[in-house]
Protein backbone atom coordinates (compact mmCIF):
# COMPACT_ATOMS: atom_id res chain seq x y z
CA UNK A 1 0.00 0.00 0.00
CA UNK A 2 1.13 3.22 -1.16
CA UNK A 3 0.84 5.48 2.56
CA UNK A 4 2.22 8.39 1.26
CA UNK A 5 -0.50 8.90 -1.73
CA UNK A 6 -3.15 7.57 0.86
CA UNK A 7 -1.54 10.18 3.86
CA UNK A 8 -1.57 12.94 1.21
CA UNK A 9 -5.08 12.83 -0.34
CA UNK A 10 -6.55 12.29 3.47
CA UNK A 11 -5.12 14.94 4.82
CA UNK A 12 -5.59 17.55 1.75
CA UNK A 13 -9.18 16.82 2.40
CA UNK A 14 -9.44 17.19 5.93
CA UNK A 15 -10.73 12.86 6.36
CA UNK A 16 -10.31 10.62 8.83
CA UNK A 17 -7.70 8.21 7.52
CA UNK A 18 -8.64 5.90 10.93
CA UNK A 19 -10.98 3.75 9.04
CA UNK A 20 -7.91 2.72 6.58
CA UNK A 21 -5.93 1.21 9.37
CA UNK A 22 -8.41 -0.43 11.34
CA UNK A 23 -7.76 -4.03 10.58
CA UNK A 24 -11.38 -5.03 11.72
CA UNK A 25 -13.04 -2.82 8.95
CA UNK A 26 -13.06 -2.81 4.96
CA UNK A 27 -11.62 -0.66 3.08
CA UNK A 28 -10.56 -0.10 -0.47
CA UNK A 29 -8.31 3.13 -1.69
CA UNK A 30 -7.83 4.03 -5.09
CA UNK A 31 -5.51 6.69 -6.31
CA UNK A 32 -6.25 7.43 -10.37
CA UNK A 33 -6.64 4.29 -11.49
CA UNK A 34 -4.48 2.46 -9.54
CA UNK A 35 -6.09 0.68 -5.96
CA UNK A 36 -3.47 1.45 -3.08
CA UNK A 37 -4.81 -0.45 -0.52
CA UNK A 38 -7.46 -2.85 0.43
CA UNK A 39 -8.62 -5.14 3.73
CA UNK A 40 -11.53 -7.27 3.49
CA UNK A 41 -13.46 -9.12 5.98
CA UNK A 42 -15.64 -12.22 6.62
CA UNK A 43 -18.38 -12.57 4.34
CA UNK A 44 -17.29 -9.87 2.00
CA UNK A 45 -15.27 -10.73 -1.09
CA UNK A 46 -13.78 -7.82 -3.86
CA UNK A 47 -12.07 -8.98 -7.27
CA UNK A 48 -10.14 -5.99 -9.00
CA UNK A 49 -8.52 -5.41 -11.91
CA UNK A 50 -6.78 -2.78 -12.25
CA UNK A 51 -6.24 -1.32 -16.25
CA UNK A 52 -4.99 1.90 -17.32
CA UNK A 53 -8.07 3.35 -18.25
CA UNK A 54 -10.17 2.30 -15.18
CA UNK A 55 -10.86 0.00 -12.14
CA UNK A 56 -13.16 -2.53 -12.45
CA UNK A 57 -14.36 -3.56 -8.58
CA UNK A 58 -16.24 -6.50 -8.29
CA UNK A 59 -18.12 -6.42 -4.60
CA UNK A 60 -19.73 -9.12 -3.20
CA UNK A 61 -21.17 -9.51 0.28
CA UNK A 62 -22.08 -13.37 1.10
CA UNK A 63 -26.26 -14.11 2.25
CA UNK A 64 -27.00 -13.37 5.82
CA UNK A 65 -23.84 -11.42 6.32
CA UNK A 66 -24.64 -8.06 7.92
CA UNK A 67 -21.25 -5.93 8.35
CA UNK A 68 -21.32 -4.24 12.04
CA UNK A 69 -18.76 -1.24 10.90
CA UNK A 70 -19.22 0.71 7.06
CA UNK A 71 -17.02 -0.35 4.36
CA UNK A 72 -14.41 2.03 3.47
CA UNK A 73 -14.16 3.27 -0.06
CA UNK A 74 -12.12 6.05 -0.89
CA UNK A 75 -11.87 7.00 -4.63
CA UNK A 76 -9.18 9.98 -5.12
CA UNK A 77 -6.63 11.67 -6.78
CA UNK A 78 -3.26 12.67 -5.69
CA UNK A 79 -2.82 14.84 -8.60
CA UNK A 80 -4.10 17.50 -9.99
CA UNK A 81 -5.37 16.06 -13.56
CA UNK A 82 -6.19 12.71 -15.13
CA UNK A 83 -9.41 10.80 -15.51
CA UNK A 84 -10.54 8.44 -12.73
CA UNK A 85 -12.96 5.76 -14.09
CA UNK A 86 -14.27 3.53 -11.85
CA UNK A 87 -16.65 0.50 -12.43
CA UNK A 88 -18.48 -0.95 -9.90
CA UNK A 89 -20.34 -4.31 -9.84
CA UNK A 90 -21.86 -4.96 -6.13
CA UNK A 91 -24.52 -7.47 -5.06
CA UNK A 92 -25.64 -8.27 -1.87
CA UNK A 93 -26.81 -11.88 -1.11
CA UNK A 94 -30.39 -11.96 0.31
CA UNK A 95 -30.61 -11.18 4.27
CA UNK A 96 -26.92 -9.17 3.67
CA UNK A 97 -26.26 -5.87 4.92
CA UNK A 98 -24.15 -3.09 4.83
CA UNK A 99 -22.99 0.55 5.26
CA UNK A 100 -20.65 1.64 2.29
CA UNK A 101 -19.16 5.10 2.72
CA UNK A 102 -17.34 6.32 -0.49
CA UNK A 103 -14.89 9.35 -0.31
CA UNK A 104 -14.21 11.23 -3.66
CA UNK A 105 -11.39 13.15 -2.75
CA UNK A 106 -10.49 16.02 -5.36
CA UNK A 107 -8.08 18.19 -3.17
CA UNK A 108 -5.79 18.90 -5.61
CA UNK A 109 -7.86 19.01 -8.54
CA UNK A 110 -7.27 21.38 -11.48
CA UNK A 111 -8.27 19.06 -14.38
CA UNK A 112 -9.79 15.36 -13.18
CA UNK A 113 -12.75 13.92 -14.49
CA UNK A 114 -14.35 10.84 -12.16
CA UNK A 115 -16.75 9.01 -13.98
CA UNK A 116 -18.27 5.77 -12.06
CA UNK A 117 -20.48 2.98 -13.40
CA UNK A 118 -22.17 1.08 -10.80
CA UNK A 119 -24.39 -1.64 -11.05
CA UNK A 120 -25.63 -2.76 -7.54
CA UNK A 121 -28.01 -5.41 -6.72
CA UNK A 122 -29.50 -5.70 -3.55
CA UNK A 123 -31.23 -9.01 -2.89
CA UNK A 124 -34.68 -10.23 -1.05
CA UNK A 125 -34.51 -8.62 2.23
CA UNK A 126 -30.79 -7.17 2.13
CA UNK A 127 -30.31 -3.21 3.22
CA UNK A 128 -27.85 -1.65 1.92
CA UNK A 129 -26.83 2.22 2.53
CA UNK A 130 -24.41 4.01 0.28
CA UNK A 131 -22.94 6.99 1.63
CA UNK A 132 -20.51 8.80 -0.90
CA UNK A 133 -18.99 12.18 0.40
CA UNK A 134 -17.02 14.50 -1.96
CA UNK A 135 -14.13 16.69 -1.12
CA UNK A 136 -12.57 19.11 -4.05
CA UNK A 137 -10.54 21.53 -4.32
CA UNK A 138 -10.99 25.47 -4.46
CA UNK A 139 -10.53 26.08 -8.05
CA UNK A 140 -13.26 23.21 -9.31
CA UNK A 141 -11.44 21.76 -11.61
CA UNK A 142 -13.17 18.72 -11.62
CA UNK A 143 -16.15 16.45 -13.97
CA UNK A 144 -17.73 14.24 -11.37
CA UNK A 145 -19.86 11.57 -13.34
CA UNK A 146 -21.45 8.98 -11.90
CA UNK A 147 -24.08 6.27 -13.01
CA UNK A 148 -25.81 4.18 -10.96
CA UNK A 149 -28.27 1.40 -11.75
CA UNK A 150 -30.08 0.09 -8.20
CA UNK A 151 -32.12 -3.17 -8.97
CA UNK A 152 -33.72 -3.71 -5.38
CA UNK A 153 -35.10 -7.47 -4.49
CA UNK A 154 -37.74 -8.47 -2.23
CA UNK A 155 -38.28 -6.56 0.97
CA UNK A 156 -34.85 -4.82 0.36
CA UNK A 157 -33.85 -1.46 2.16
CA UNK A 158 -32.01 0.69 0.44
CA UNK A 159 -30.46 4.04 1.32
CA UNK A 160 -27.98 6.20 -1.11
CA UNK A 161 -26.89 9.45 0.02
CA UNK A 162 -24.35 11.95 -2.43
CA UNK A 163 -23.05 14.98 -0.70
CA UNK A 164 -20.80 17.51 -2.36
CA UNK A 165 -20.97 20.42 0.26
CA UNK A 166 -16.70 20.93 0.42
CA UNK A 167 -15.08 22.65 -1.83
CA UNK A 168 -16.04 23.99 -5.38
CA UNK A 169 -18.33 21.46 -7.26
CA UNK A 170 -17.32 22.17 -10.92
CA UNK A 171 -19.01 20.21 -12.81
CA UNK A 172 -21.33 17.36 -11.52
CA UNK A 173 -24.17 14.97 -13.44
CA UNK A 174 -25.41 12.55 -11.53
CA UNK A 175 -27.81 10.06 -12.70
CA UNK A 176 -29.14 6.91 -10.35
CA UNK A 177 -31.52 5.21 -11.85
CA UNK A 178 -33.88 1.98 -9.61
CA UNK A 179 -36.63 -0.52 -9.88
CA UNK A 180 -37.98 -1.69 -6.98
CA UNK A 181 -39.05 -5.33 -5.92
CA UNK A 182 -42.21 -6.21 -3.67
CA UNK A 183 -42.25 -4.37 -0.41
CA UNK A 184 -38.74 -2.98 -1.14
CA UNK A 185 -38.20 0.91 0.50
CA UNK A 186 -36.17 3.35 -1.49
CA UNK A 187 -34.50 6.50 -0.51
CA UNK A 188 -32.06 8.75 -2.78
CA UNK A 189 -30.66 11.70 -1.15
CA UNK A 190 -28.82 14.16 -2.87
CA UNK A 191 -27.29 17.86 -1.61
CA UNK A 192 -24.87 19.90 -3.52
CA UNK A 193 -23.76 23.54 -2.73
CA UNK A 194 -22.67 25.19 -5.92
CA UNK A 195 -20.98 28.66 -6.19
CA UNK A 196 -18.97 30.77 -8.86
CA UNK A 197 -19.48 28.95 -12.32
CA UNK A 198 -20.56 25.43 -11.23
CA UNK A 199 -22.40 23.54 -12.97
CA UNK A 200 -25.02 20.67 -11.25
CA UNK A 201 -27.42 18.13 -13.05
CA UNK A 202 -29.04 15.59 -10.84
CA UNK A 203 -31.81 12.98 -12.33
CA UNK A 204 -33.23 10.22 -9.77
CA UNK A 205 -35.40 7.86 -11.50
CA UNK A 206 -37.08 4.74 -9.38
CA UNK A 207 -39.69 2.89 -10.55
CA UNK A 208 -41.70 1.43 -8.28
CA UNK A 209 -42.68 -2.03 -9.66
CA UNK A 210 -42.95 -4.62 -6.66
CA UNK A 211 -46.29 -4.44 -5.13
CA UNK A 212 -46.24 -2.25 -1.48
CA UNK A 213 -42.87 -0.80 -2.78
CA UNK A 214 -42.19 2.68 -1.13
CA UNK A 215 -39.64 5.56 -2.62
CA UNK A 216 -38.71 8.70 -1.54
CA UNK A 217 -36.25 10.80 -3.54
CA UNK A 218 -34.85 14.12 -2.53
CA UNK A 219 -32.73 16.55 -3.65
CA UNK A 220 -31.24 19.89 -2.01
CA UNK A 221 -29.12 21.98 -3.69
CA UNK A 222 -27.96 25.64 -3.10
CA UNK A 223 -26.47 27.58 -6.05
CA UNK A 224 -24.55 31.05 -5.79
CA UNK A 225 -22.65 33.36 -7.64
CA UNK A 226 -23.33 32.38 -11.54
CA UNK A 227 -23.52 28.44 -10.73
CA UNK A 228 -26.69 26.84 -12.31
CA UNK A 229 -28.35 24.03 -11.48
CA UNK A 230 -30.88 21.72 -13.00
CA UNK A 231 -32.93 18.75 -11.12
CA UNK A 232 -34.77 16.51 -12.54
CA UNK A 233 -36.61 13.37 -10.28
CA UNK A 234 -38.49 10.78 -11.59
CA UNK A 235 -41.02 8.41 -9.93
CA UNK A 236 -42.69 5.67 -11.16
CA UNK A 237 -45.40 4.09 -9.27
CA UNK A 238 -46.37 1.09 -11.37
CA UNK A 239 -48.10 -2.08 -8.69
CA UNK A 240 -50.68 -1.73 -6.50
CA UNK A 241 -49.82 -0.37 -2.94
CA UNK A 242 -47.23 1.10 -4.22
CA UNK A 243 -46.19 4.67 -2.47
CA UNK A 244 -43.66 7.54 -2.97
CA UNK A 245 -42.79 11.03 -2.32
CA UNK A 246 -40.27 13.68 -4.36
CA UNK A 247 -38.89 16.28 -2.81
CA UNK A 248 -36.87 19.00 -4.60
CA UNK A 249 -35.48 22.07 -2.64
CA UNK A 250 -33.30 24.70 -4.23
CA UNK A 251 -31.91 28.20 -2.83
CA UNK A 252 -30.72 30.80 -5.44
CA UNK A 253 -28.90 33.66 -4.64
CA UNK A 254 -26.67 36.24 -6.28
CA UNK A 255 -27.06 35.79 -10.34
CA UNK A 256 -27.13 31.71 -10.31
CA UNK A 257 -30.22 29.54 -11.85
CA UNK A 258 -31.93 26.83 -10.62
CA UNK A 259 -34.63 24.70 -12.36
CA UNK A 260 -36.32 21.49 -10.22
CA UNK A 261 -38.53 18.91 -12.42
CA UNK A 262 -40.64 16.48 -10.13
CA UNK A 263 -42.26 14.07 -11.86
CA UNK A 264 -44.59 11.28 -10.60
CA UNK A 265 -46.27 8.74 -13.06
CA UNK A 266 -48.14 6.48 -11.43
CA UNK A 267 -49.72 3.34 -13.25
CA UNK A 268 -51.72 1.71 -10.73
CA UNK A 269 -55.16 2.78 -9.44
CA UNK A 270 -53.79 1.72 -5.99
CA UNK A 271 -50.33 3.89 -6.24
CA UNK A 272 -50.04 6.92 -4.72
CA UNK A 273 -47.25 9.31 -4.92
CA UNK A 274 -47.01 12.45 -4.27
CA UNK A 275 -44.26 16.01 -5.27
CA UNK A 276 -43.27 19.20 -4.17
CA UNK A 277 -40.80 21.49 -5.63
CA UNK A 278 -39.37 24.81 -4.54
CA UNK A 279 -37.15 26.68 -6.08
CA UNK A 280 -36.46 30.36 -5.32
CA UNK A 281 -34.37 32.77 -3.10
CA UNK A 282 -34.11 32.31 0.94
CA UNK A 283 -37.17 32.63 2.80
CA UNK A 284 -38.03 36.61 4.12
CA UNK A 285 -39.25 35.09 7.32
CA UNK A 286 -36.51 32.85 8.00
CA UNK A 287 -33.96 35.84 6.94
CA UNK A 288 -35.35 38.53 8.37
CA UNK A 289 -35.96 36.25 12.06
CA UNK A 290 -32.23 35.54 11.50
CA UNK A 291 -31.35 38.97 10.89
CA UNK A 292 -33.42 40.00 13.78
CA UNK A 293 -31.04 37.60 16.11
CA UNK A 294 -28.05 39.99 15.18
CA UNK A 295 -26.72 38.20 11.71
CA UNK A 296 -26.01 39.80 8.33
CA UNK A 297 -27.81 38.98 5.51
CA UNK A 298 -24.73 37.37 4.45
CA UNK A 299 -24.45 35.32 7.81
CA UNK A 300 -28.04 34.76 7.67
CA UNK A 301 -28.04 32.98 4.30
CA UNK A 302 -25.20 30.68 4.87
CA UNK A 303 -26.78 29.55 7.92
CA UNK A 304 -30.27 28.89 6.45
CA UNK A 305 -28.24 26.80 3.43
CA UNK A 306 -26.26 25.20 5.78
CA UNK A 307 -29.57 24.17 7.22
CA UNK A 308 -31.12 22.58 3.87
CA UNK A 309 -28.48 20.99 3.34
CA UNK A 310 -27.34 19.24 6.39
CA UNK B 1 -41.90 65.09 22.41
CA UNK B 2 -41.04 62.89 25.26
CA UNK B 3 -37.26 63.69 26.66
CA UNK B 4 -38.09 61.59 29.65
CA UNK B 5 -34.61 60.22 31.14
CA UNK B 6 -35.32 56.90 32.45
CA UNK B 7 -36.88 56.07 28.49
CA UNK B 8 -35.46 53.71 26.65
CA UNK B 9 -37.03 53.66 23.32
CA UNK B 10 -39.38 56.64 22.49
CA UNK B 11 -41.74 56.99 19.40
CA UNK B 12 -42.24 60.25 17.66
CA UNK B 13 -45.34 60.81 14.97
CA UNK B 14 -44.49 57.79 13.51
CA UNK B 15 -46.59 55.89 11.15
CA UNK B 16 -46.54 53.73 8.56
CA UNK B 17 -48.98 53.40 5.37
CA UNK B 18 -49.17 50.81 2.17
CA UNK B 19 -50.73 51.69 -0.73
CA UNK B 20 -51.43 55.48 0.40
CA UNK B 21 -53.62 53.19 3.08
CA UNK B 22 -51.91 53.86 6.75
CA UNK B 23 -51.59 51.28 8.89
CA UNK B 24 -50.25 52.99 11.70
CA UNK B 25 -50.49 57.11 12.33
CA UNK B 26 -49.46 59.44 14.82
CA UNK B 27 -47.92 56.80 17.37
CA UNK B 28 -46.26 58.82 20.23
CA UNK B 29 -45.30 56.42 22.74
CA UNK B 30 -42.17 56.03 25.70
CA UNK B 31 -40.93 52.82 26.76
CA UNK B 32 -39.35 53.28 30.45
CA UNK B 33 -36.39 51.20 30.90
CA UNK B 34 -36.58 48.00 32.90
CA UNK B 35 -40.27 47.76 32.91
CA UNK B 36 -42.79 45.54 32.00
CA UNK B 37 -45.11 47.20 29.00
CA UNK B 38 -48.16 45.71 27.31
CA UNK B 39 -49.41 46.79 23.85
CA UNK B 40 -53.26 45.68 23.48
CA UNK B 41 -56.25 45.86 21.45
CA UNK B 42 -58.00 44.15 18.92
CA UNK B 43 -57.34 42.24 15.78
CA UNK B 44 -55.90 44.26 12.91
CA UNK B 45 -54.89 46.74 16.01
CA UNK B 46 -51.40 47.45 14.63
CA UNK B 47 -49.88 45.98 17.87
CA UNK B 48 -47.49 43.43 15.26
CA UNK B 49 -46.83 46.51 13.11
CA UNK B 50 -45.08 48.47 15.17
CA UNK B 51 -43.26 45.61 16.69
CA UNK B 52 -41.96 45.33 13.22
CA UNK B 53 -41.31 49.02 12.69
CA UNK B 54 -39.83 49.32 16.06
CA UNK B 55 -37.26 46.00 14.84
CA UNK B 56 -36.84 47.66 11.60
CA UNK B 57 -38.21 44.83 9.58
CA UNK B 58 -37.62 44.76 5.50
CA UNK B 59 -40.77 46.20 4.00
CA UNK B 60 -41.53 48.09 7.11
CA UNK B 61 -38.40 50.58 8.00
CA UNK B 62 -38.58 51.90 4.49
CA UNK B 63 -42.51 53.19 4.87
CA UNK B 64 -42.28 54.19 8.27
CA UNK B 65 -42.46 58.36 9.04
CA UNK B 66 -41.54 59.71 12.40
CA UNK B 67 -39.09 59.39 14.85
CA UNK B 68 -38.03 56.44 16.62
CA UNK B 69 -34.88 57.16 19.32
CA UNK B 70 -33.30 54.37 21.23
CA UNK B 71 -31.08 54.99 23.89
CA UNK B 72 -31.15 58.69 22.81
CA UNK B 73 -30.14 58.00 19.21
CA UNK B 74 -32.20 58.14 16.41
CA UNK B 75 -32.39 54.76 14.88
CA UNK B 76 -34.49 55.26 11.69
CA UNK B 77 -31.89 54.26 9.31
CA UNK B 78 -30.54 51.38 11.13
CA UNK B 79 -31.51 48.01 9.40
CA UNK B 80 -32.66 45.27 11.38
CA UNK B 81 -29.39 43.86 12.16
CA UNK B 82 -27.86 46.83 13.55
CA UNK B 83 -31.15 47.19 15.72
CA UNK B 84 -30.93 43.63 17.21
CA UNK B 85 -26.70 44.25 17.42
CA UNK B 86 -27.98 47.48 19.52
CA UNK B 87 -29.76 44.96 21.61
CA UNK B 88 -33.22 45.27 20.31
CA UNK B 89 -35.25 41.93 20.02
CA UNK B 90 -38.78 40.79 18.71
CA UNK B 91 -40.25 37.42 19.41
CA UNK B 92 -42.50 36.38 16.48
CA UNK B 93 -46.13 35.78 16.61
CA UNK B 94 -45.71 32.77 14.17
CA UNK B 95 -41.54 32.20 14.68
CA UNK B 96 -40.26 30.81 11.45
CA UNK B 97 -39.13 27.48 10.46
CA UNK B 98 -35.67 26.61 9.45
CA UNK B 99 -35.51 23.04 7.59
CA UNK B 100 -32.01 21.01 8.98
CA UNK B 101 -30.94 23.22 11.17
CA UNK B 102 -30.27 22.21 14.48
CA UNK B 103 -31.52 23.66 17.27
CA UNK B 104 -28.32 24.26 19.31
CA UNK B 105 -26.88 25.56 15.93
CA UNK B 106 -29.46 28.24 15.83
CA UNK B 107 -29.28 29.21 19.50
CA UNK B 108 -25.31 29.48 18.98
CA UNK B 109 -26.26 31.99 16.23
CA UNK B 110 -28.60 33.68 18.06
CA UNK B 111 -25.92 34.59 20.61
CA UNK B 112 -24.84 31.24 22.93
CA UNK B 113 -21.56 31.14 23.80
CA UNK B 114 -21.11 27.71 25.24
CA UNK B 115 -23.61 24.54 25.17
CA UNK B 116 -24.47 25.10 28.74
CA UNK B 117 -25.54 28.25 27.67
CA UNK B 118 -27.78 26.58 24.90
CA UNK B 119 -28.75 24.01 27.71
CA UNK B 120 -29.81 26.29 30.42
CA UNK B 121 -31.46 28.48 27.66
CA UNK B 122 -33.81 25.29 26.19
CA UNK B 123 -34.28 24.10 30.29
CA UNK B 124 -35.66 27.54 31.11
CA UNK B 125 -37.83 28.06 27.69
CA UNK B 126 -39.49 24.01 28.75
CA UNK B 127 -37.67 22.60 26.02
CA UNK B 128 -35.79 19.82 27.67
CA UNK B 129 -31.89 20.14 26.14
CA UNK B 130 -31.14 16.18 25.27
CA UNK B 131 -34.26 16.32 23.56
CA UNK B 132 -34.31 19.15 21.68
CA UNK B 133 -30.69 20.57 21.47
CA UNK B 134 -29.79 18.23 17.62
CA UNK B 135 -33.40 18.28 16.60
CA UNK B 136 -34.32 20.69 13.26
CA UNK B 137 -36.02 23.87 13.87
CA UNK B 138 -38.32 22.44 11.55
CA UNK B 139 -41.89 21.76 10.50
CA UNK B 140 -41.62 18.70 12.77
CA UNK B 141 -41.72 21.35 15.81
CA UNK B 142 -45.48 21.92 17.21
CA UNK B 143 -46.32 25.46 17.29
CA UNK B 144 -45.78 25.52 20.90
CA UNK B 145 -42.52 24.53 20.62
CA UNK B 146 -41.21 27.04 18.47
CA UNK B 147 -42.72 29.46 20.72
CA UNK B 148 -40.00 27.99 23.46
CA UNK B 149 -37.73 27.90 21.09
CA UNK B 150 -38.20 31.79 20.08
CA UNK B 151 -38.11 32.55 23.64
CA UNK B 152 -34.46 30.61 24.64
CA UNK B 153 -32.92 32.25 21.17
CA UNK B 154 -34.62 35.93 22.85
CA UNK B 155 -32.76 34.90 26.06
CA UNK B 156 -29.84 34.15 24.48
CA UNK B 157 -29.35 37.07 22.74
CA UNK B 158 -29.74 38.77 26.43
CA UNK B 159 -31.79 42.16 24.72
CA UNK B 160 -32.12 45.41 26.23
CA UNK B 161 -35.03 46.09 24.87
CA UNK B 162 -37.74 43.07 23.82
CA UNK B 163 -40.73 42.64 22.37
CA UNK B 164 -42.45 39.21 23.00
CA UNK B 165 -45.68 39.22 20.25
CA UNK B 166 -48.71 37.19 21.84
CA UNK B 167 -45.97 35.26 23.61
CA UNK B 168 -48.74 32.54 25.12
CA UNK B 169 -50.46 31.59 21.90
CA UNK B 170 -50.27 27.92 21.16
CA UNK B 171 -49.15 26.96 24.72
CA UNK B 172 -50.82 25.26 26.94
CA UNK B 173 -51.74 25.95 30.28
CA UNK B 174 -48.88 23.91 31.88
CA UNK B 175 -46.16 25.51 29.88
CA UNK B 176 -47.36 29.25 30.58
CA UNK B 177 -45.38 29.21 33.72
CA UNK B 178 -41.74 28.90 31.54
CA UNK B 179 -43.18 31.98 29.79
CA UNK B 180 -43.24 33.74 33.11
CA UNK B 181 -40.28 32.29 34.10
CA UNK B 182 -38.41 33.65 31.04
CA UNK B 183 -40.53 37.25 31.97
CA UNK B 184 -38.83 37.08 35.55
CA UNK B 185 -35.39 36.54 34.58
CA UNK B 186 -35.63 39.19 31.68
CA UNK B 187 -36.79 41.48 34.58
CA UNK B 188 -33.54 40.22 36.70
CA UNK B 189 -31.81 41.57 33.89
CA UNK B 190 -33.70 45.11 33.95
CA UNK B 191 -34.73 44.08 30.18
CA UNK B 192 -37.38 46.57 28.96
CA UNK B 193 -40.07 43.73 27.57
CA UNK B 194 -43.34 44.66 26.15
CA UNK B 195 -45.77 41.97 25.82
CA UNK B 196 -48.08 42.10 22.77
CA UNK B 197 -51.26 40.73 23.82
CA UNK B 198 -55.15 39.81 23.91
CA UNK B 199 -54.77 37.72 27.53
CA UNK B 200 -55.44 38.81 30.40
CA UNK B 201 -53.14 36.26 32.15
CA UNK B 202 -49.94 37.88 30.59
CA UNK B 203 -51.52 41.44 31.11
CA UNK B 204 -51.35 40.58 34.35
CA UNK B 205 -46.99 40.91 34.48
CA UNK B 206 -47.27 43.83 33.23
CA UNK B 207 -46.66 47.38 34.81
CA UNK B 208 -47.99 50.00 31.98
CA UNK B 209 -49.83 49.61 29.17
CA UNK B 210 -51.13 51.15 26.07
CA UNK B 211 -54.64 50.45 24.22
CA UNK B 212 -54.38 50.52 20.24
CA UNK B 213 -57.19 50.21 17.68
CA UNK B 214 -57.62 51.10 14.34
CA UNK B 215 -53.39 52.18 13.78
CA UNK B 216 -53.27 54.61 16.69
CA UNK B 217 -53.07 54.39 20.38
CA UNK B 218 -56.17 55.02 22.12
CA UNK B 219 -55.35 55.24 25.81
CA UNK B 220 -52.02 54.49 28.35
CA UNK B 221 -51.17 54.38 31.39
CA UNK B 222 -51.92 51.37 34.30
CA UNK B 223 -52.06 48.10 32.59
CA UNK B 224 -54.13 47.33 35.28
CA UNK B 225 -56.96 49.92 33.88
CA UNK B 226 -56.49 49.26 30.25
CA UNK B 227 -56.77 45.42 30.86
CA UNK B 228 -60.38 46.15 32.38
CA UNK B 229 -60.66 48.96 29.57
CA UNK B 230 -60.21 46.57 26.88
CA UNK B 231 -61.81 43.12 28.76
CA UNK B 232 -64.70 45.41 28.55
CA UNK B 233 -65.06 46.24 25.33
CA UNK B 234 -65.65 49.86 25.69
CA UNK B 235 -62.80 51.25 23.41
CA UNK B 236 -62.34 54.69 22.98
CA UNK B 237 -61.67 54.80 19.27
CA UNK B 238 -64.01 56.62 16.98
CA UNK B 239 -63.20 53.77 13.86
CA UNK B 240 -63.67 50.91 16.48
CA UNK B 241 -66.86 49.27 14.95
CA UNK B 242 -68.83 49.02 17.94
CA UNK B 243 -68.16 52.67 18.39
CA UNK B 244 -69.07 52.90 14.84
CA UNK B 245 -72.58 51.23 15.50
CA UNK B 246 -73.33 53.31 18.97
CA UNK B 247 -73.02 56.13 16.58
CA UNK B 248 -75.11 55.08 13.81
CA UNK B 249 -77.55 53.85 16.25
CA UNK B 250 -77.63 57.33 17.90
CA UNK B 251 -78.03 59.20 14.49
CA UNK B 252 -80.97 56.85 13.90
CA UNK B 253 -82.66 57.38 16.95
Amino acid sequence: MSESAIATIYEAADLDPGPVHDPDAAHLVVDGNRVLGRNLVAGLTAEVDEQADGVRLVIRLAEATVLERPVHLCFGMSGDSGQQQIDLDVELAPRAGAIFTAHCAFPFARDVEHRMQADIRVGDHATYRYRERHVHGRTGGVLVVPRTRLRLGEGARVTTDFELLRGRVGEVDIDYRSTCGPDSVLEMDARVDGRADDRIAIREVAGLEGERARGVLTSRVAVRDRARAEIHNELTASAAGTSGHVDCKEIVTGEATASAVPIVLVQHPRAHVTHEAAVGSVDHKQLQTLMARGLDEDEAVALIIEGLLS
Amino acid sequence: MTTDDDAILVLENVGVARNGQPILAGIDATFQRGLVHAVVGPNGAGKSTLAAVIMGLEGYREATTGVIRYEGAVIGQLDVTERARRGIALAWQEPARFEGLRIGRLLEASGASSDDEVDAALHDAGLEPDRYRQRAADTTLSGGERKKLELASIMVMRPRFVMLDEPDSGIDVASLDHIFAALATLQERETTVVLITHSPTVLRHAERAMLMCCGAIVDRGDAERIGREFASGCIPCPHHPRQVARHDTRRAS
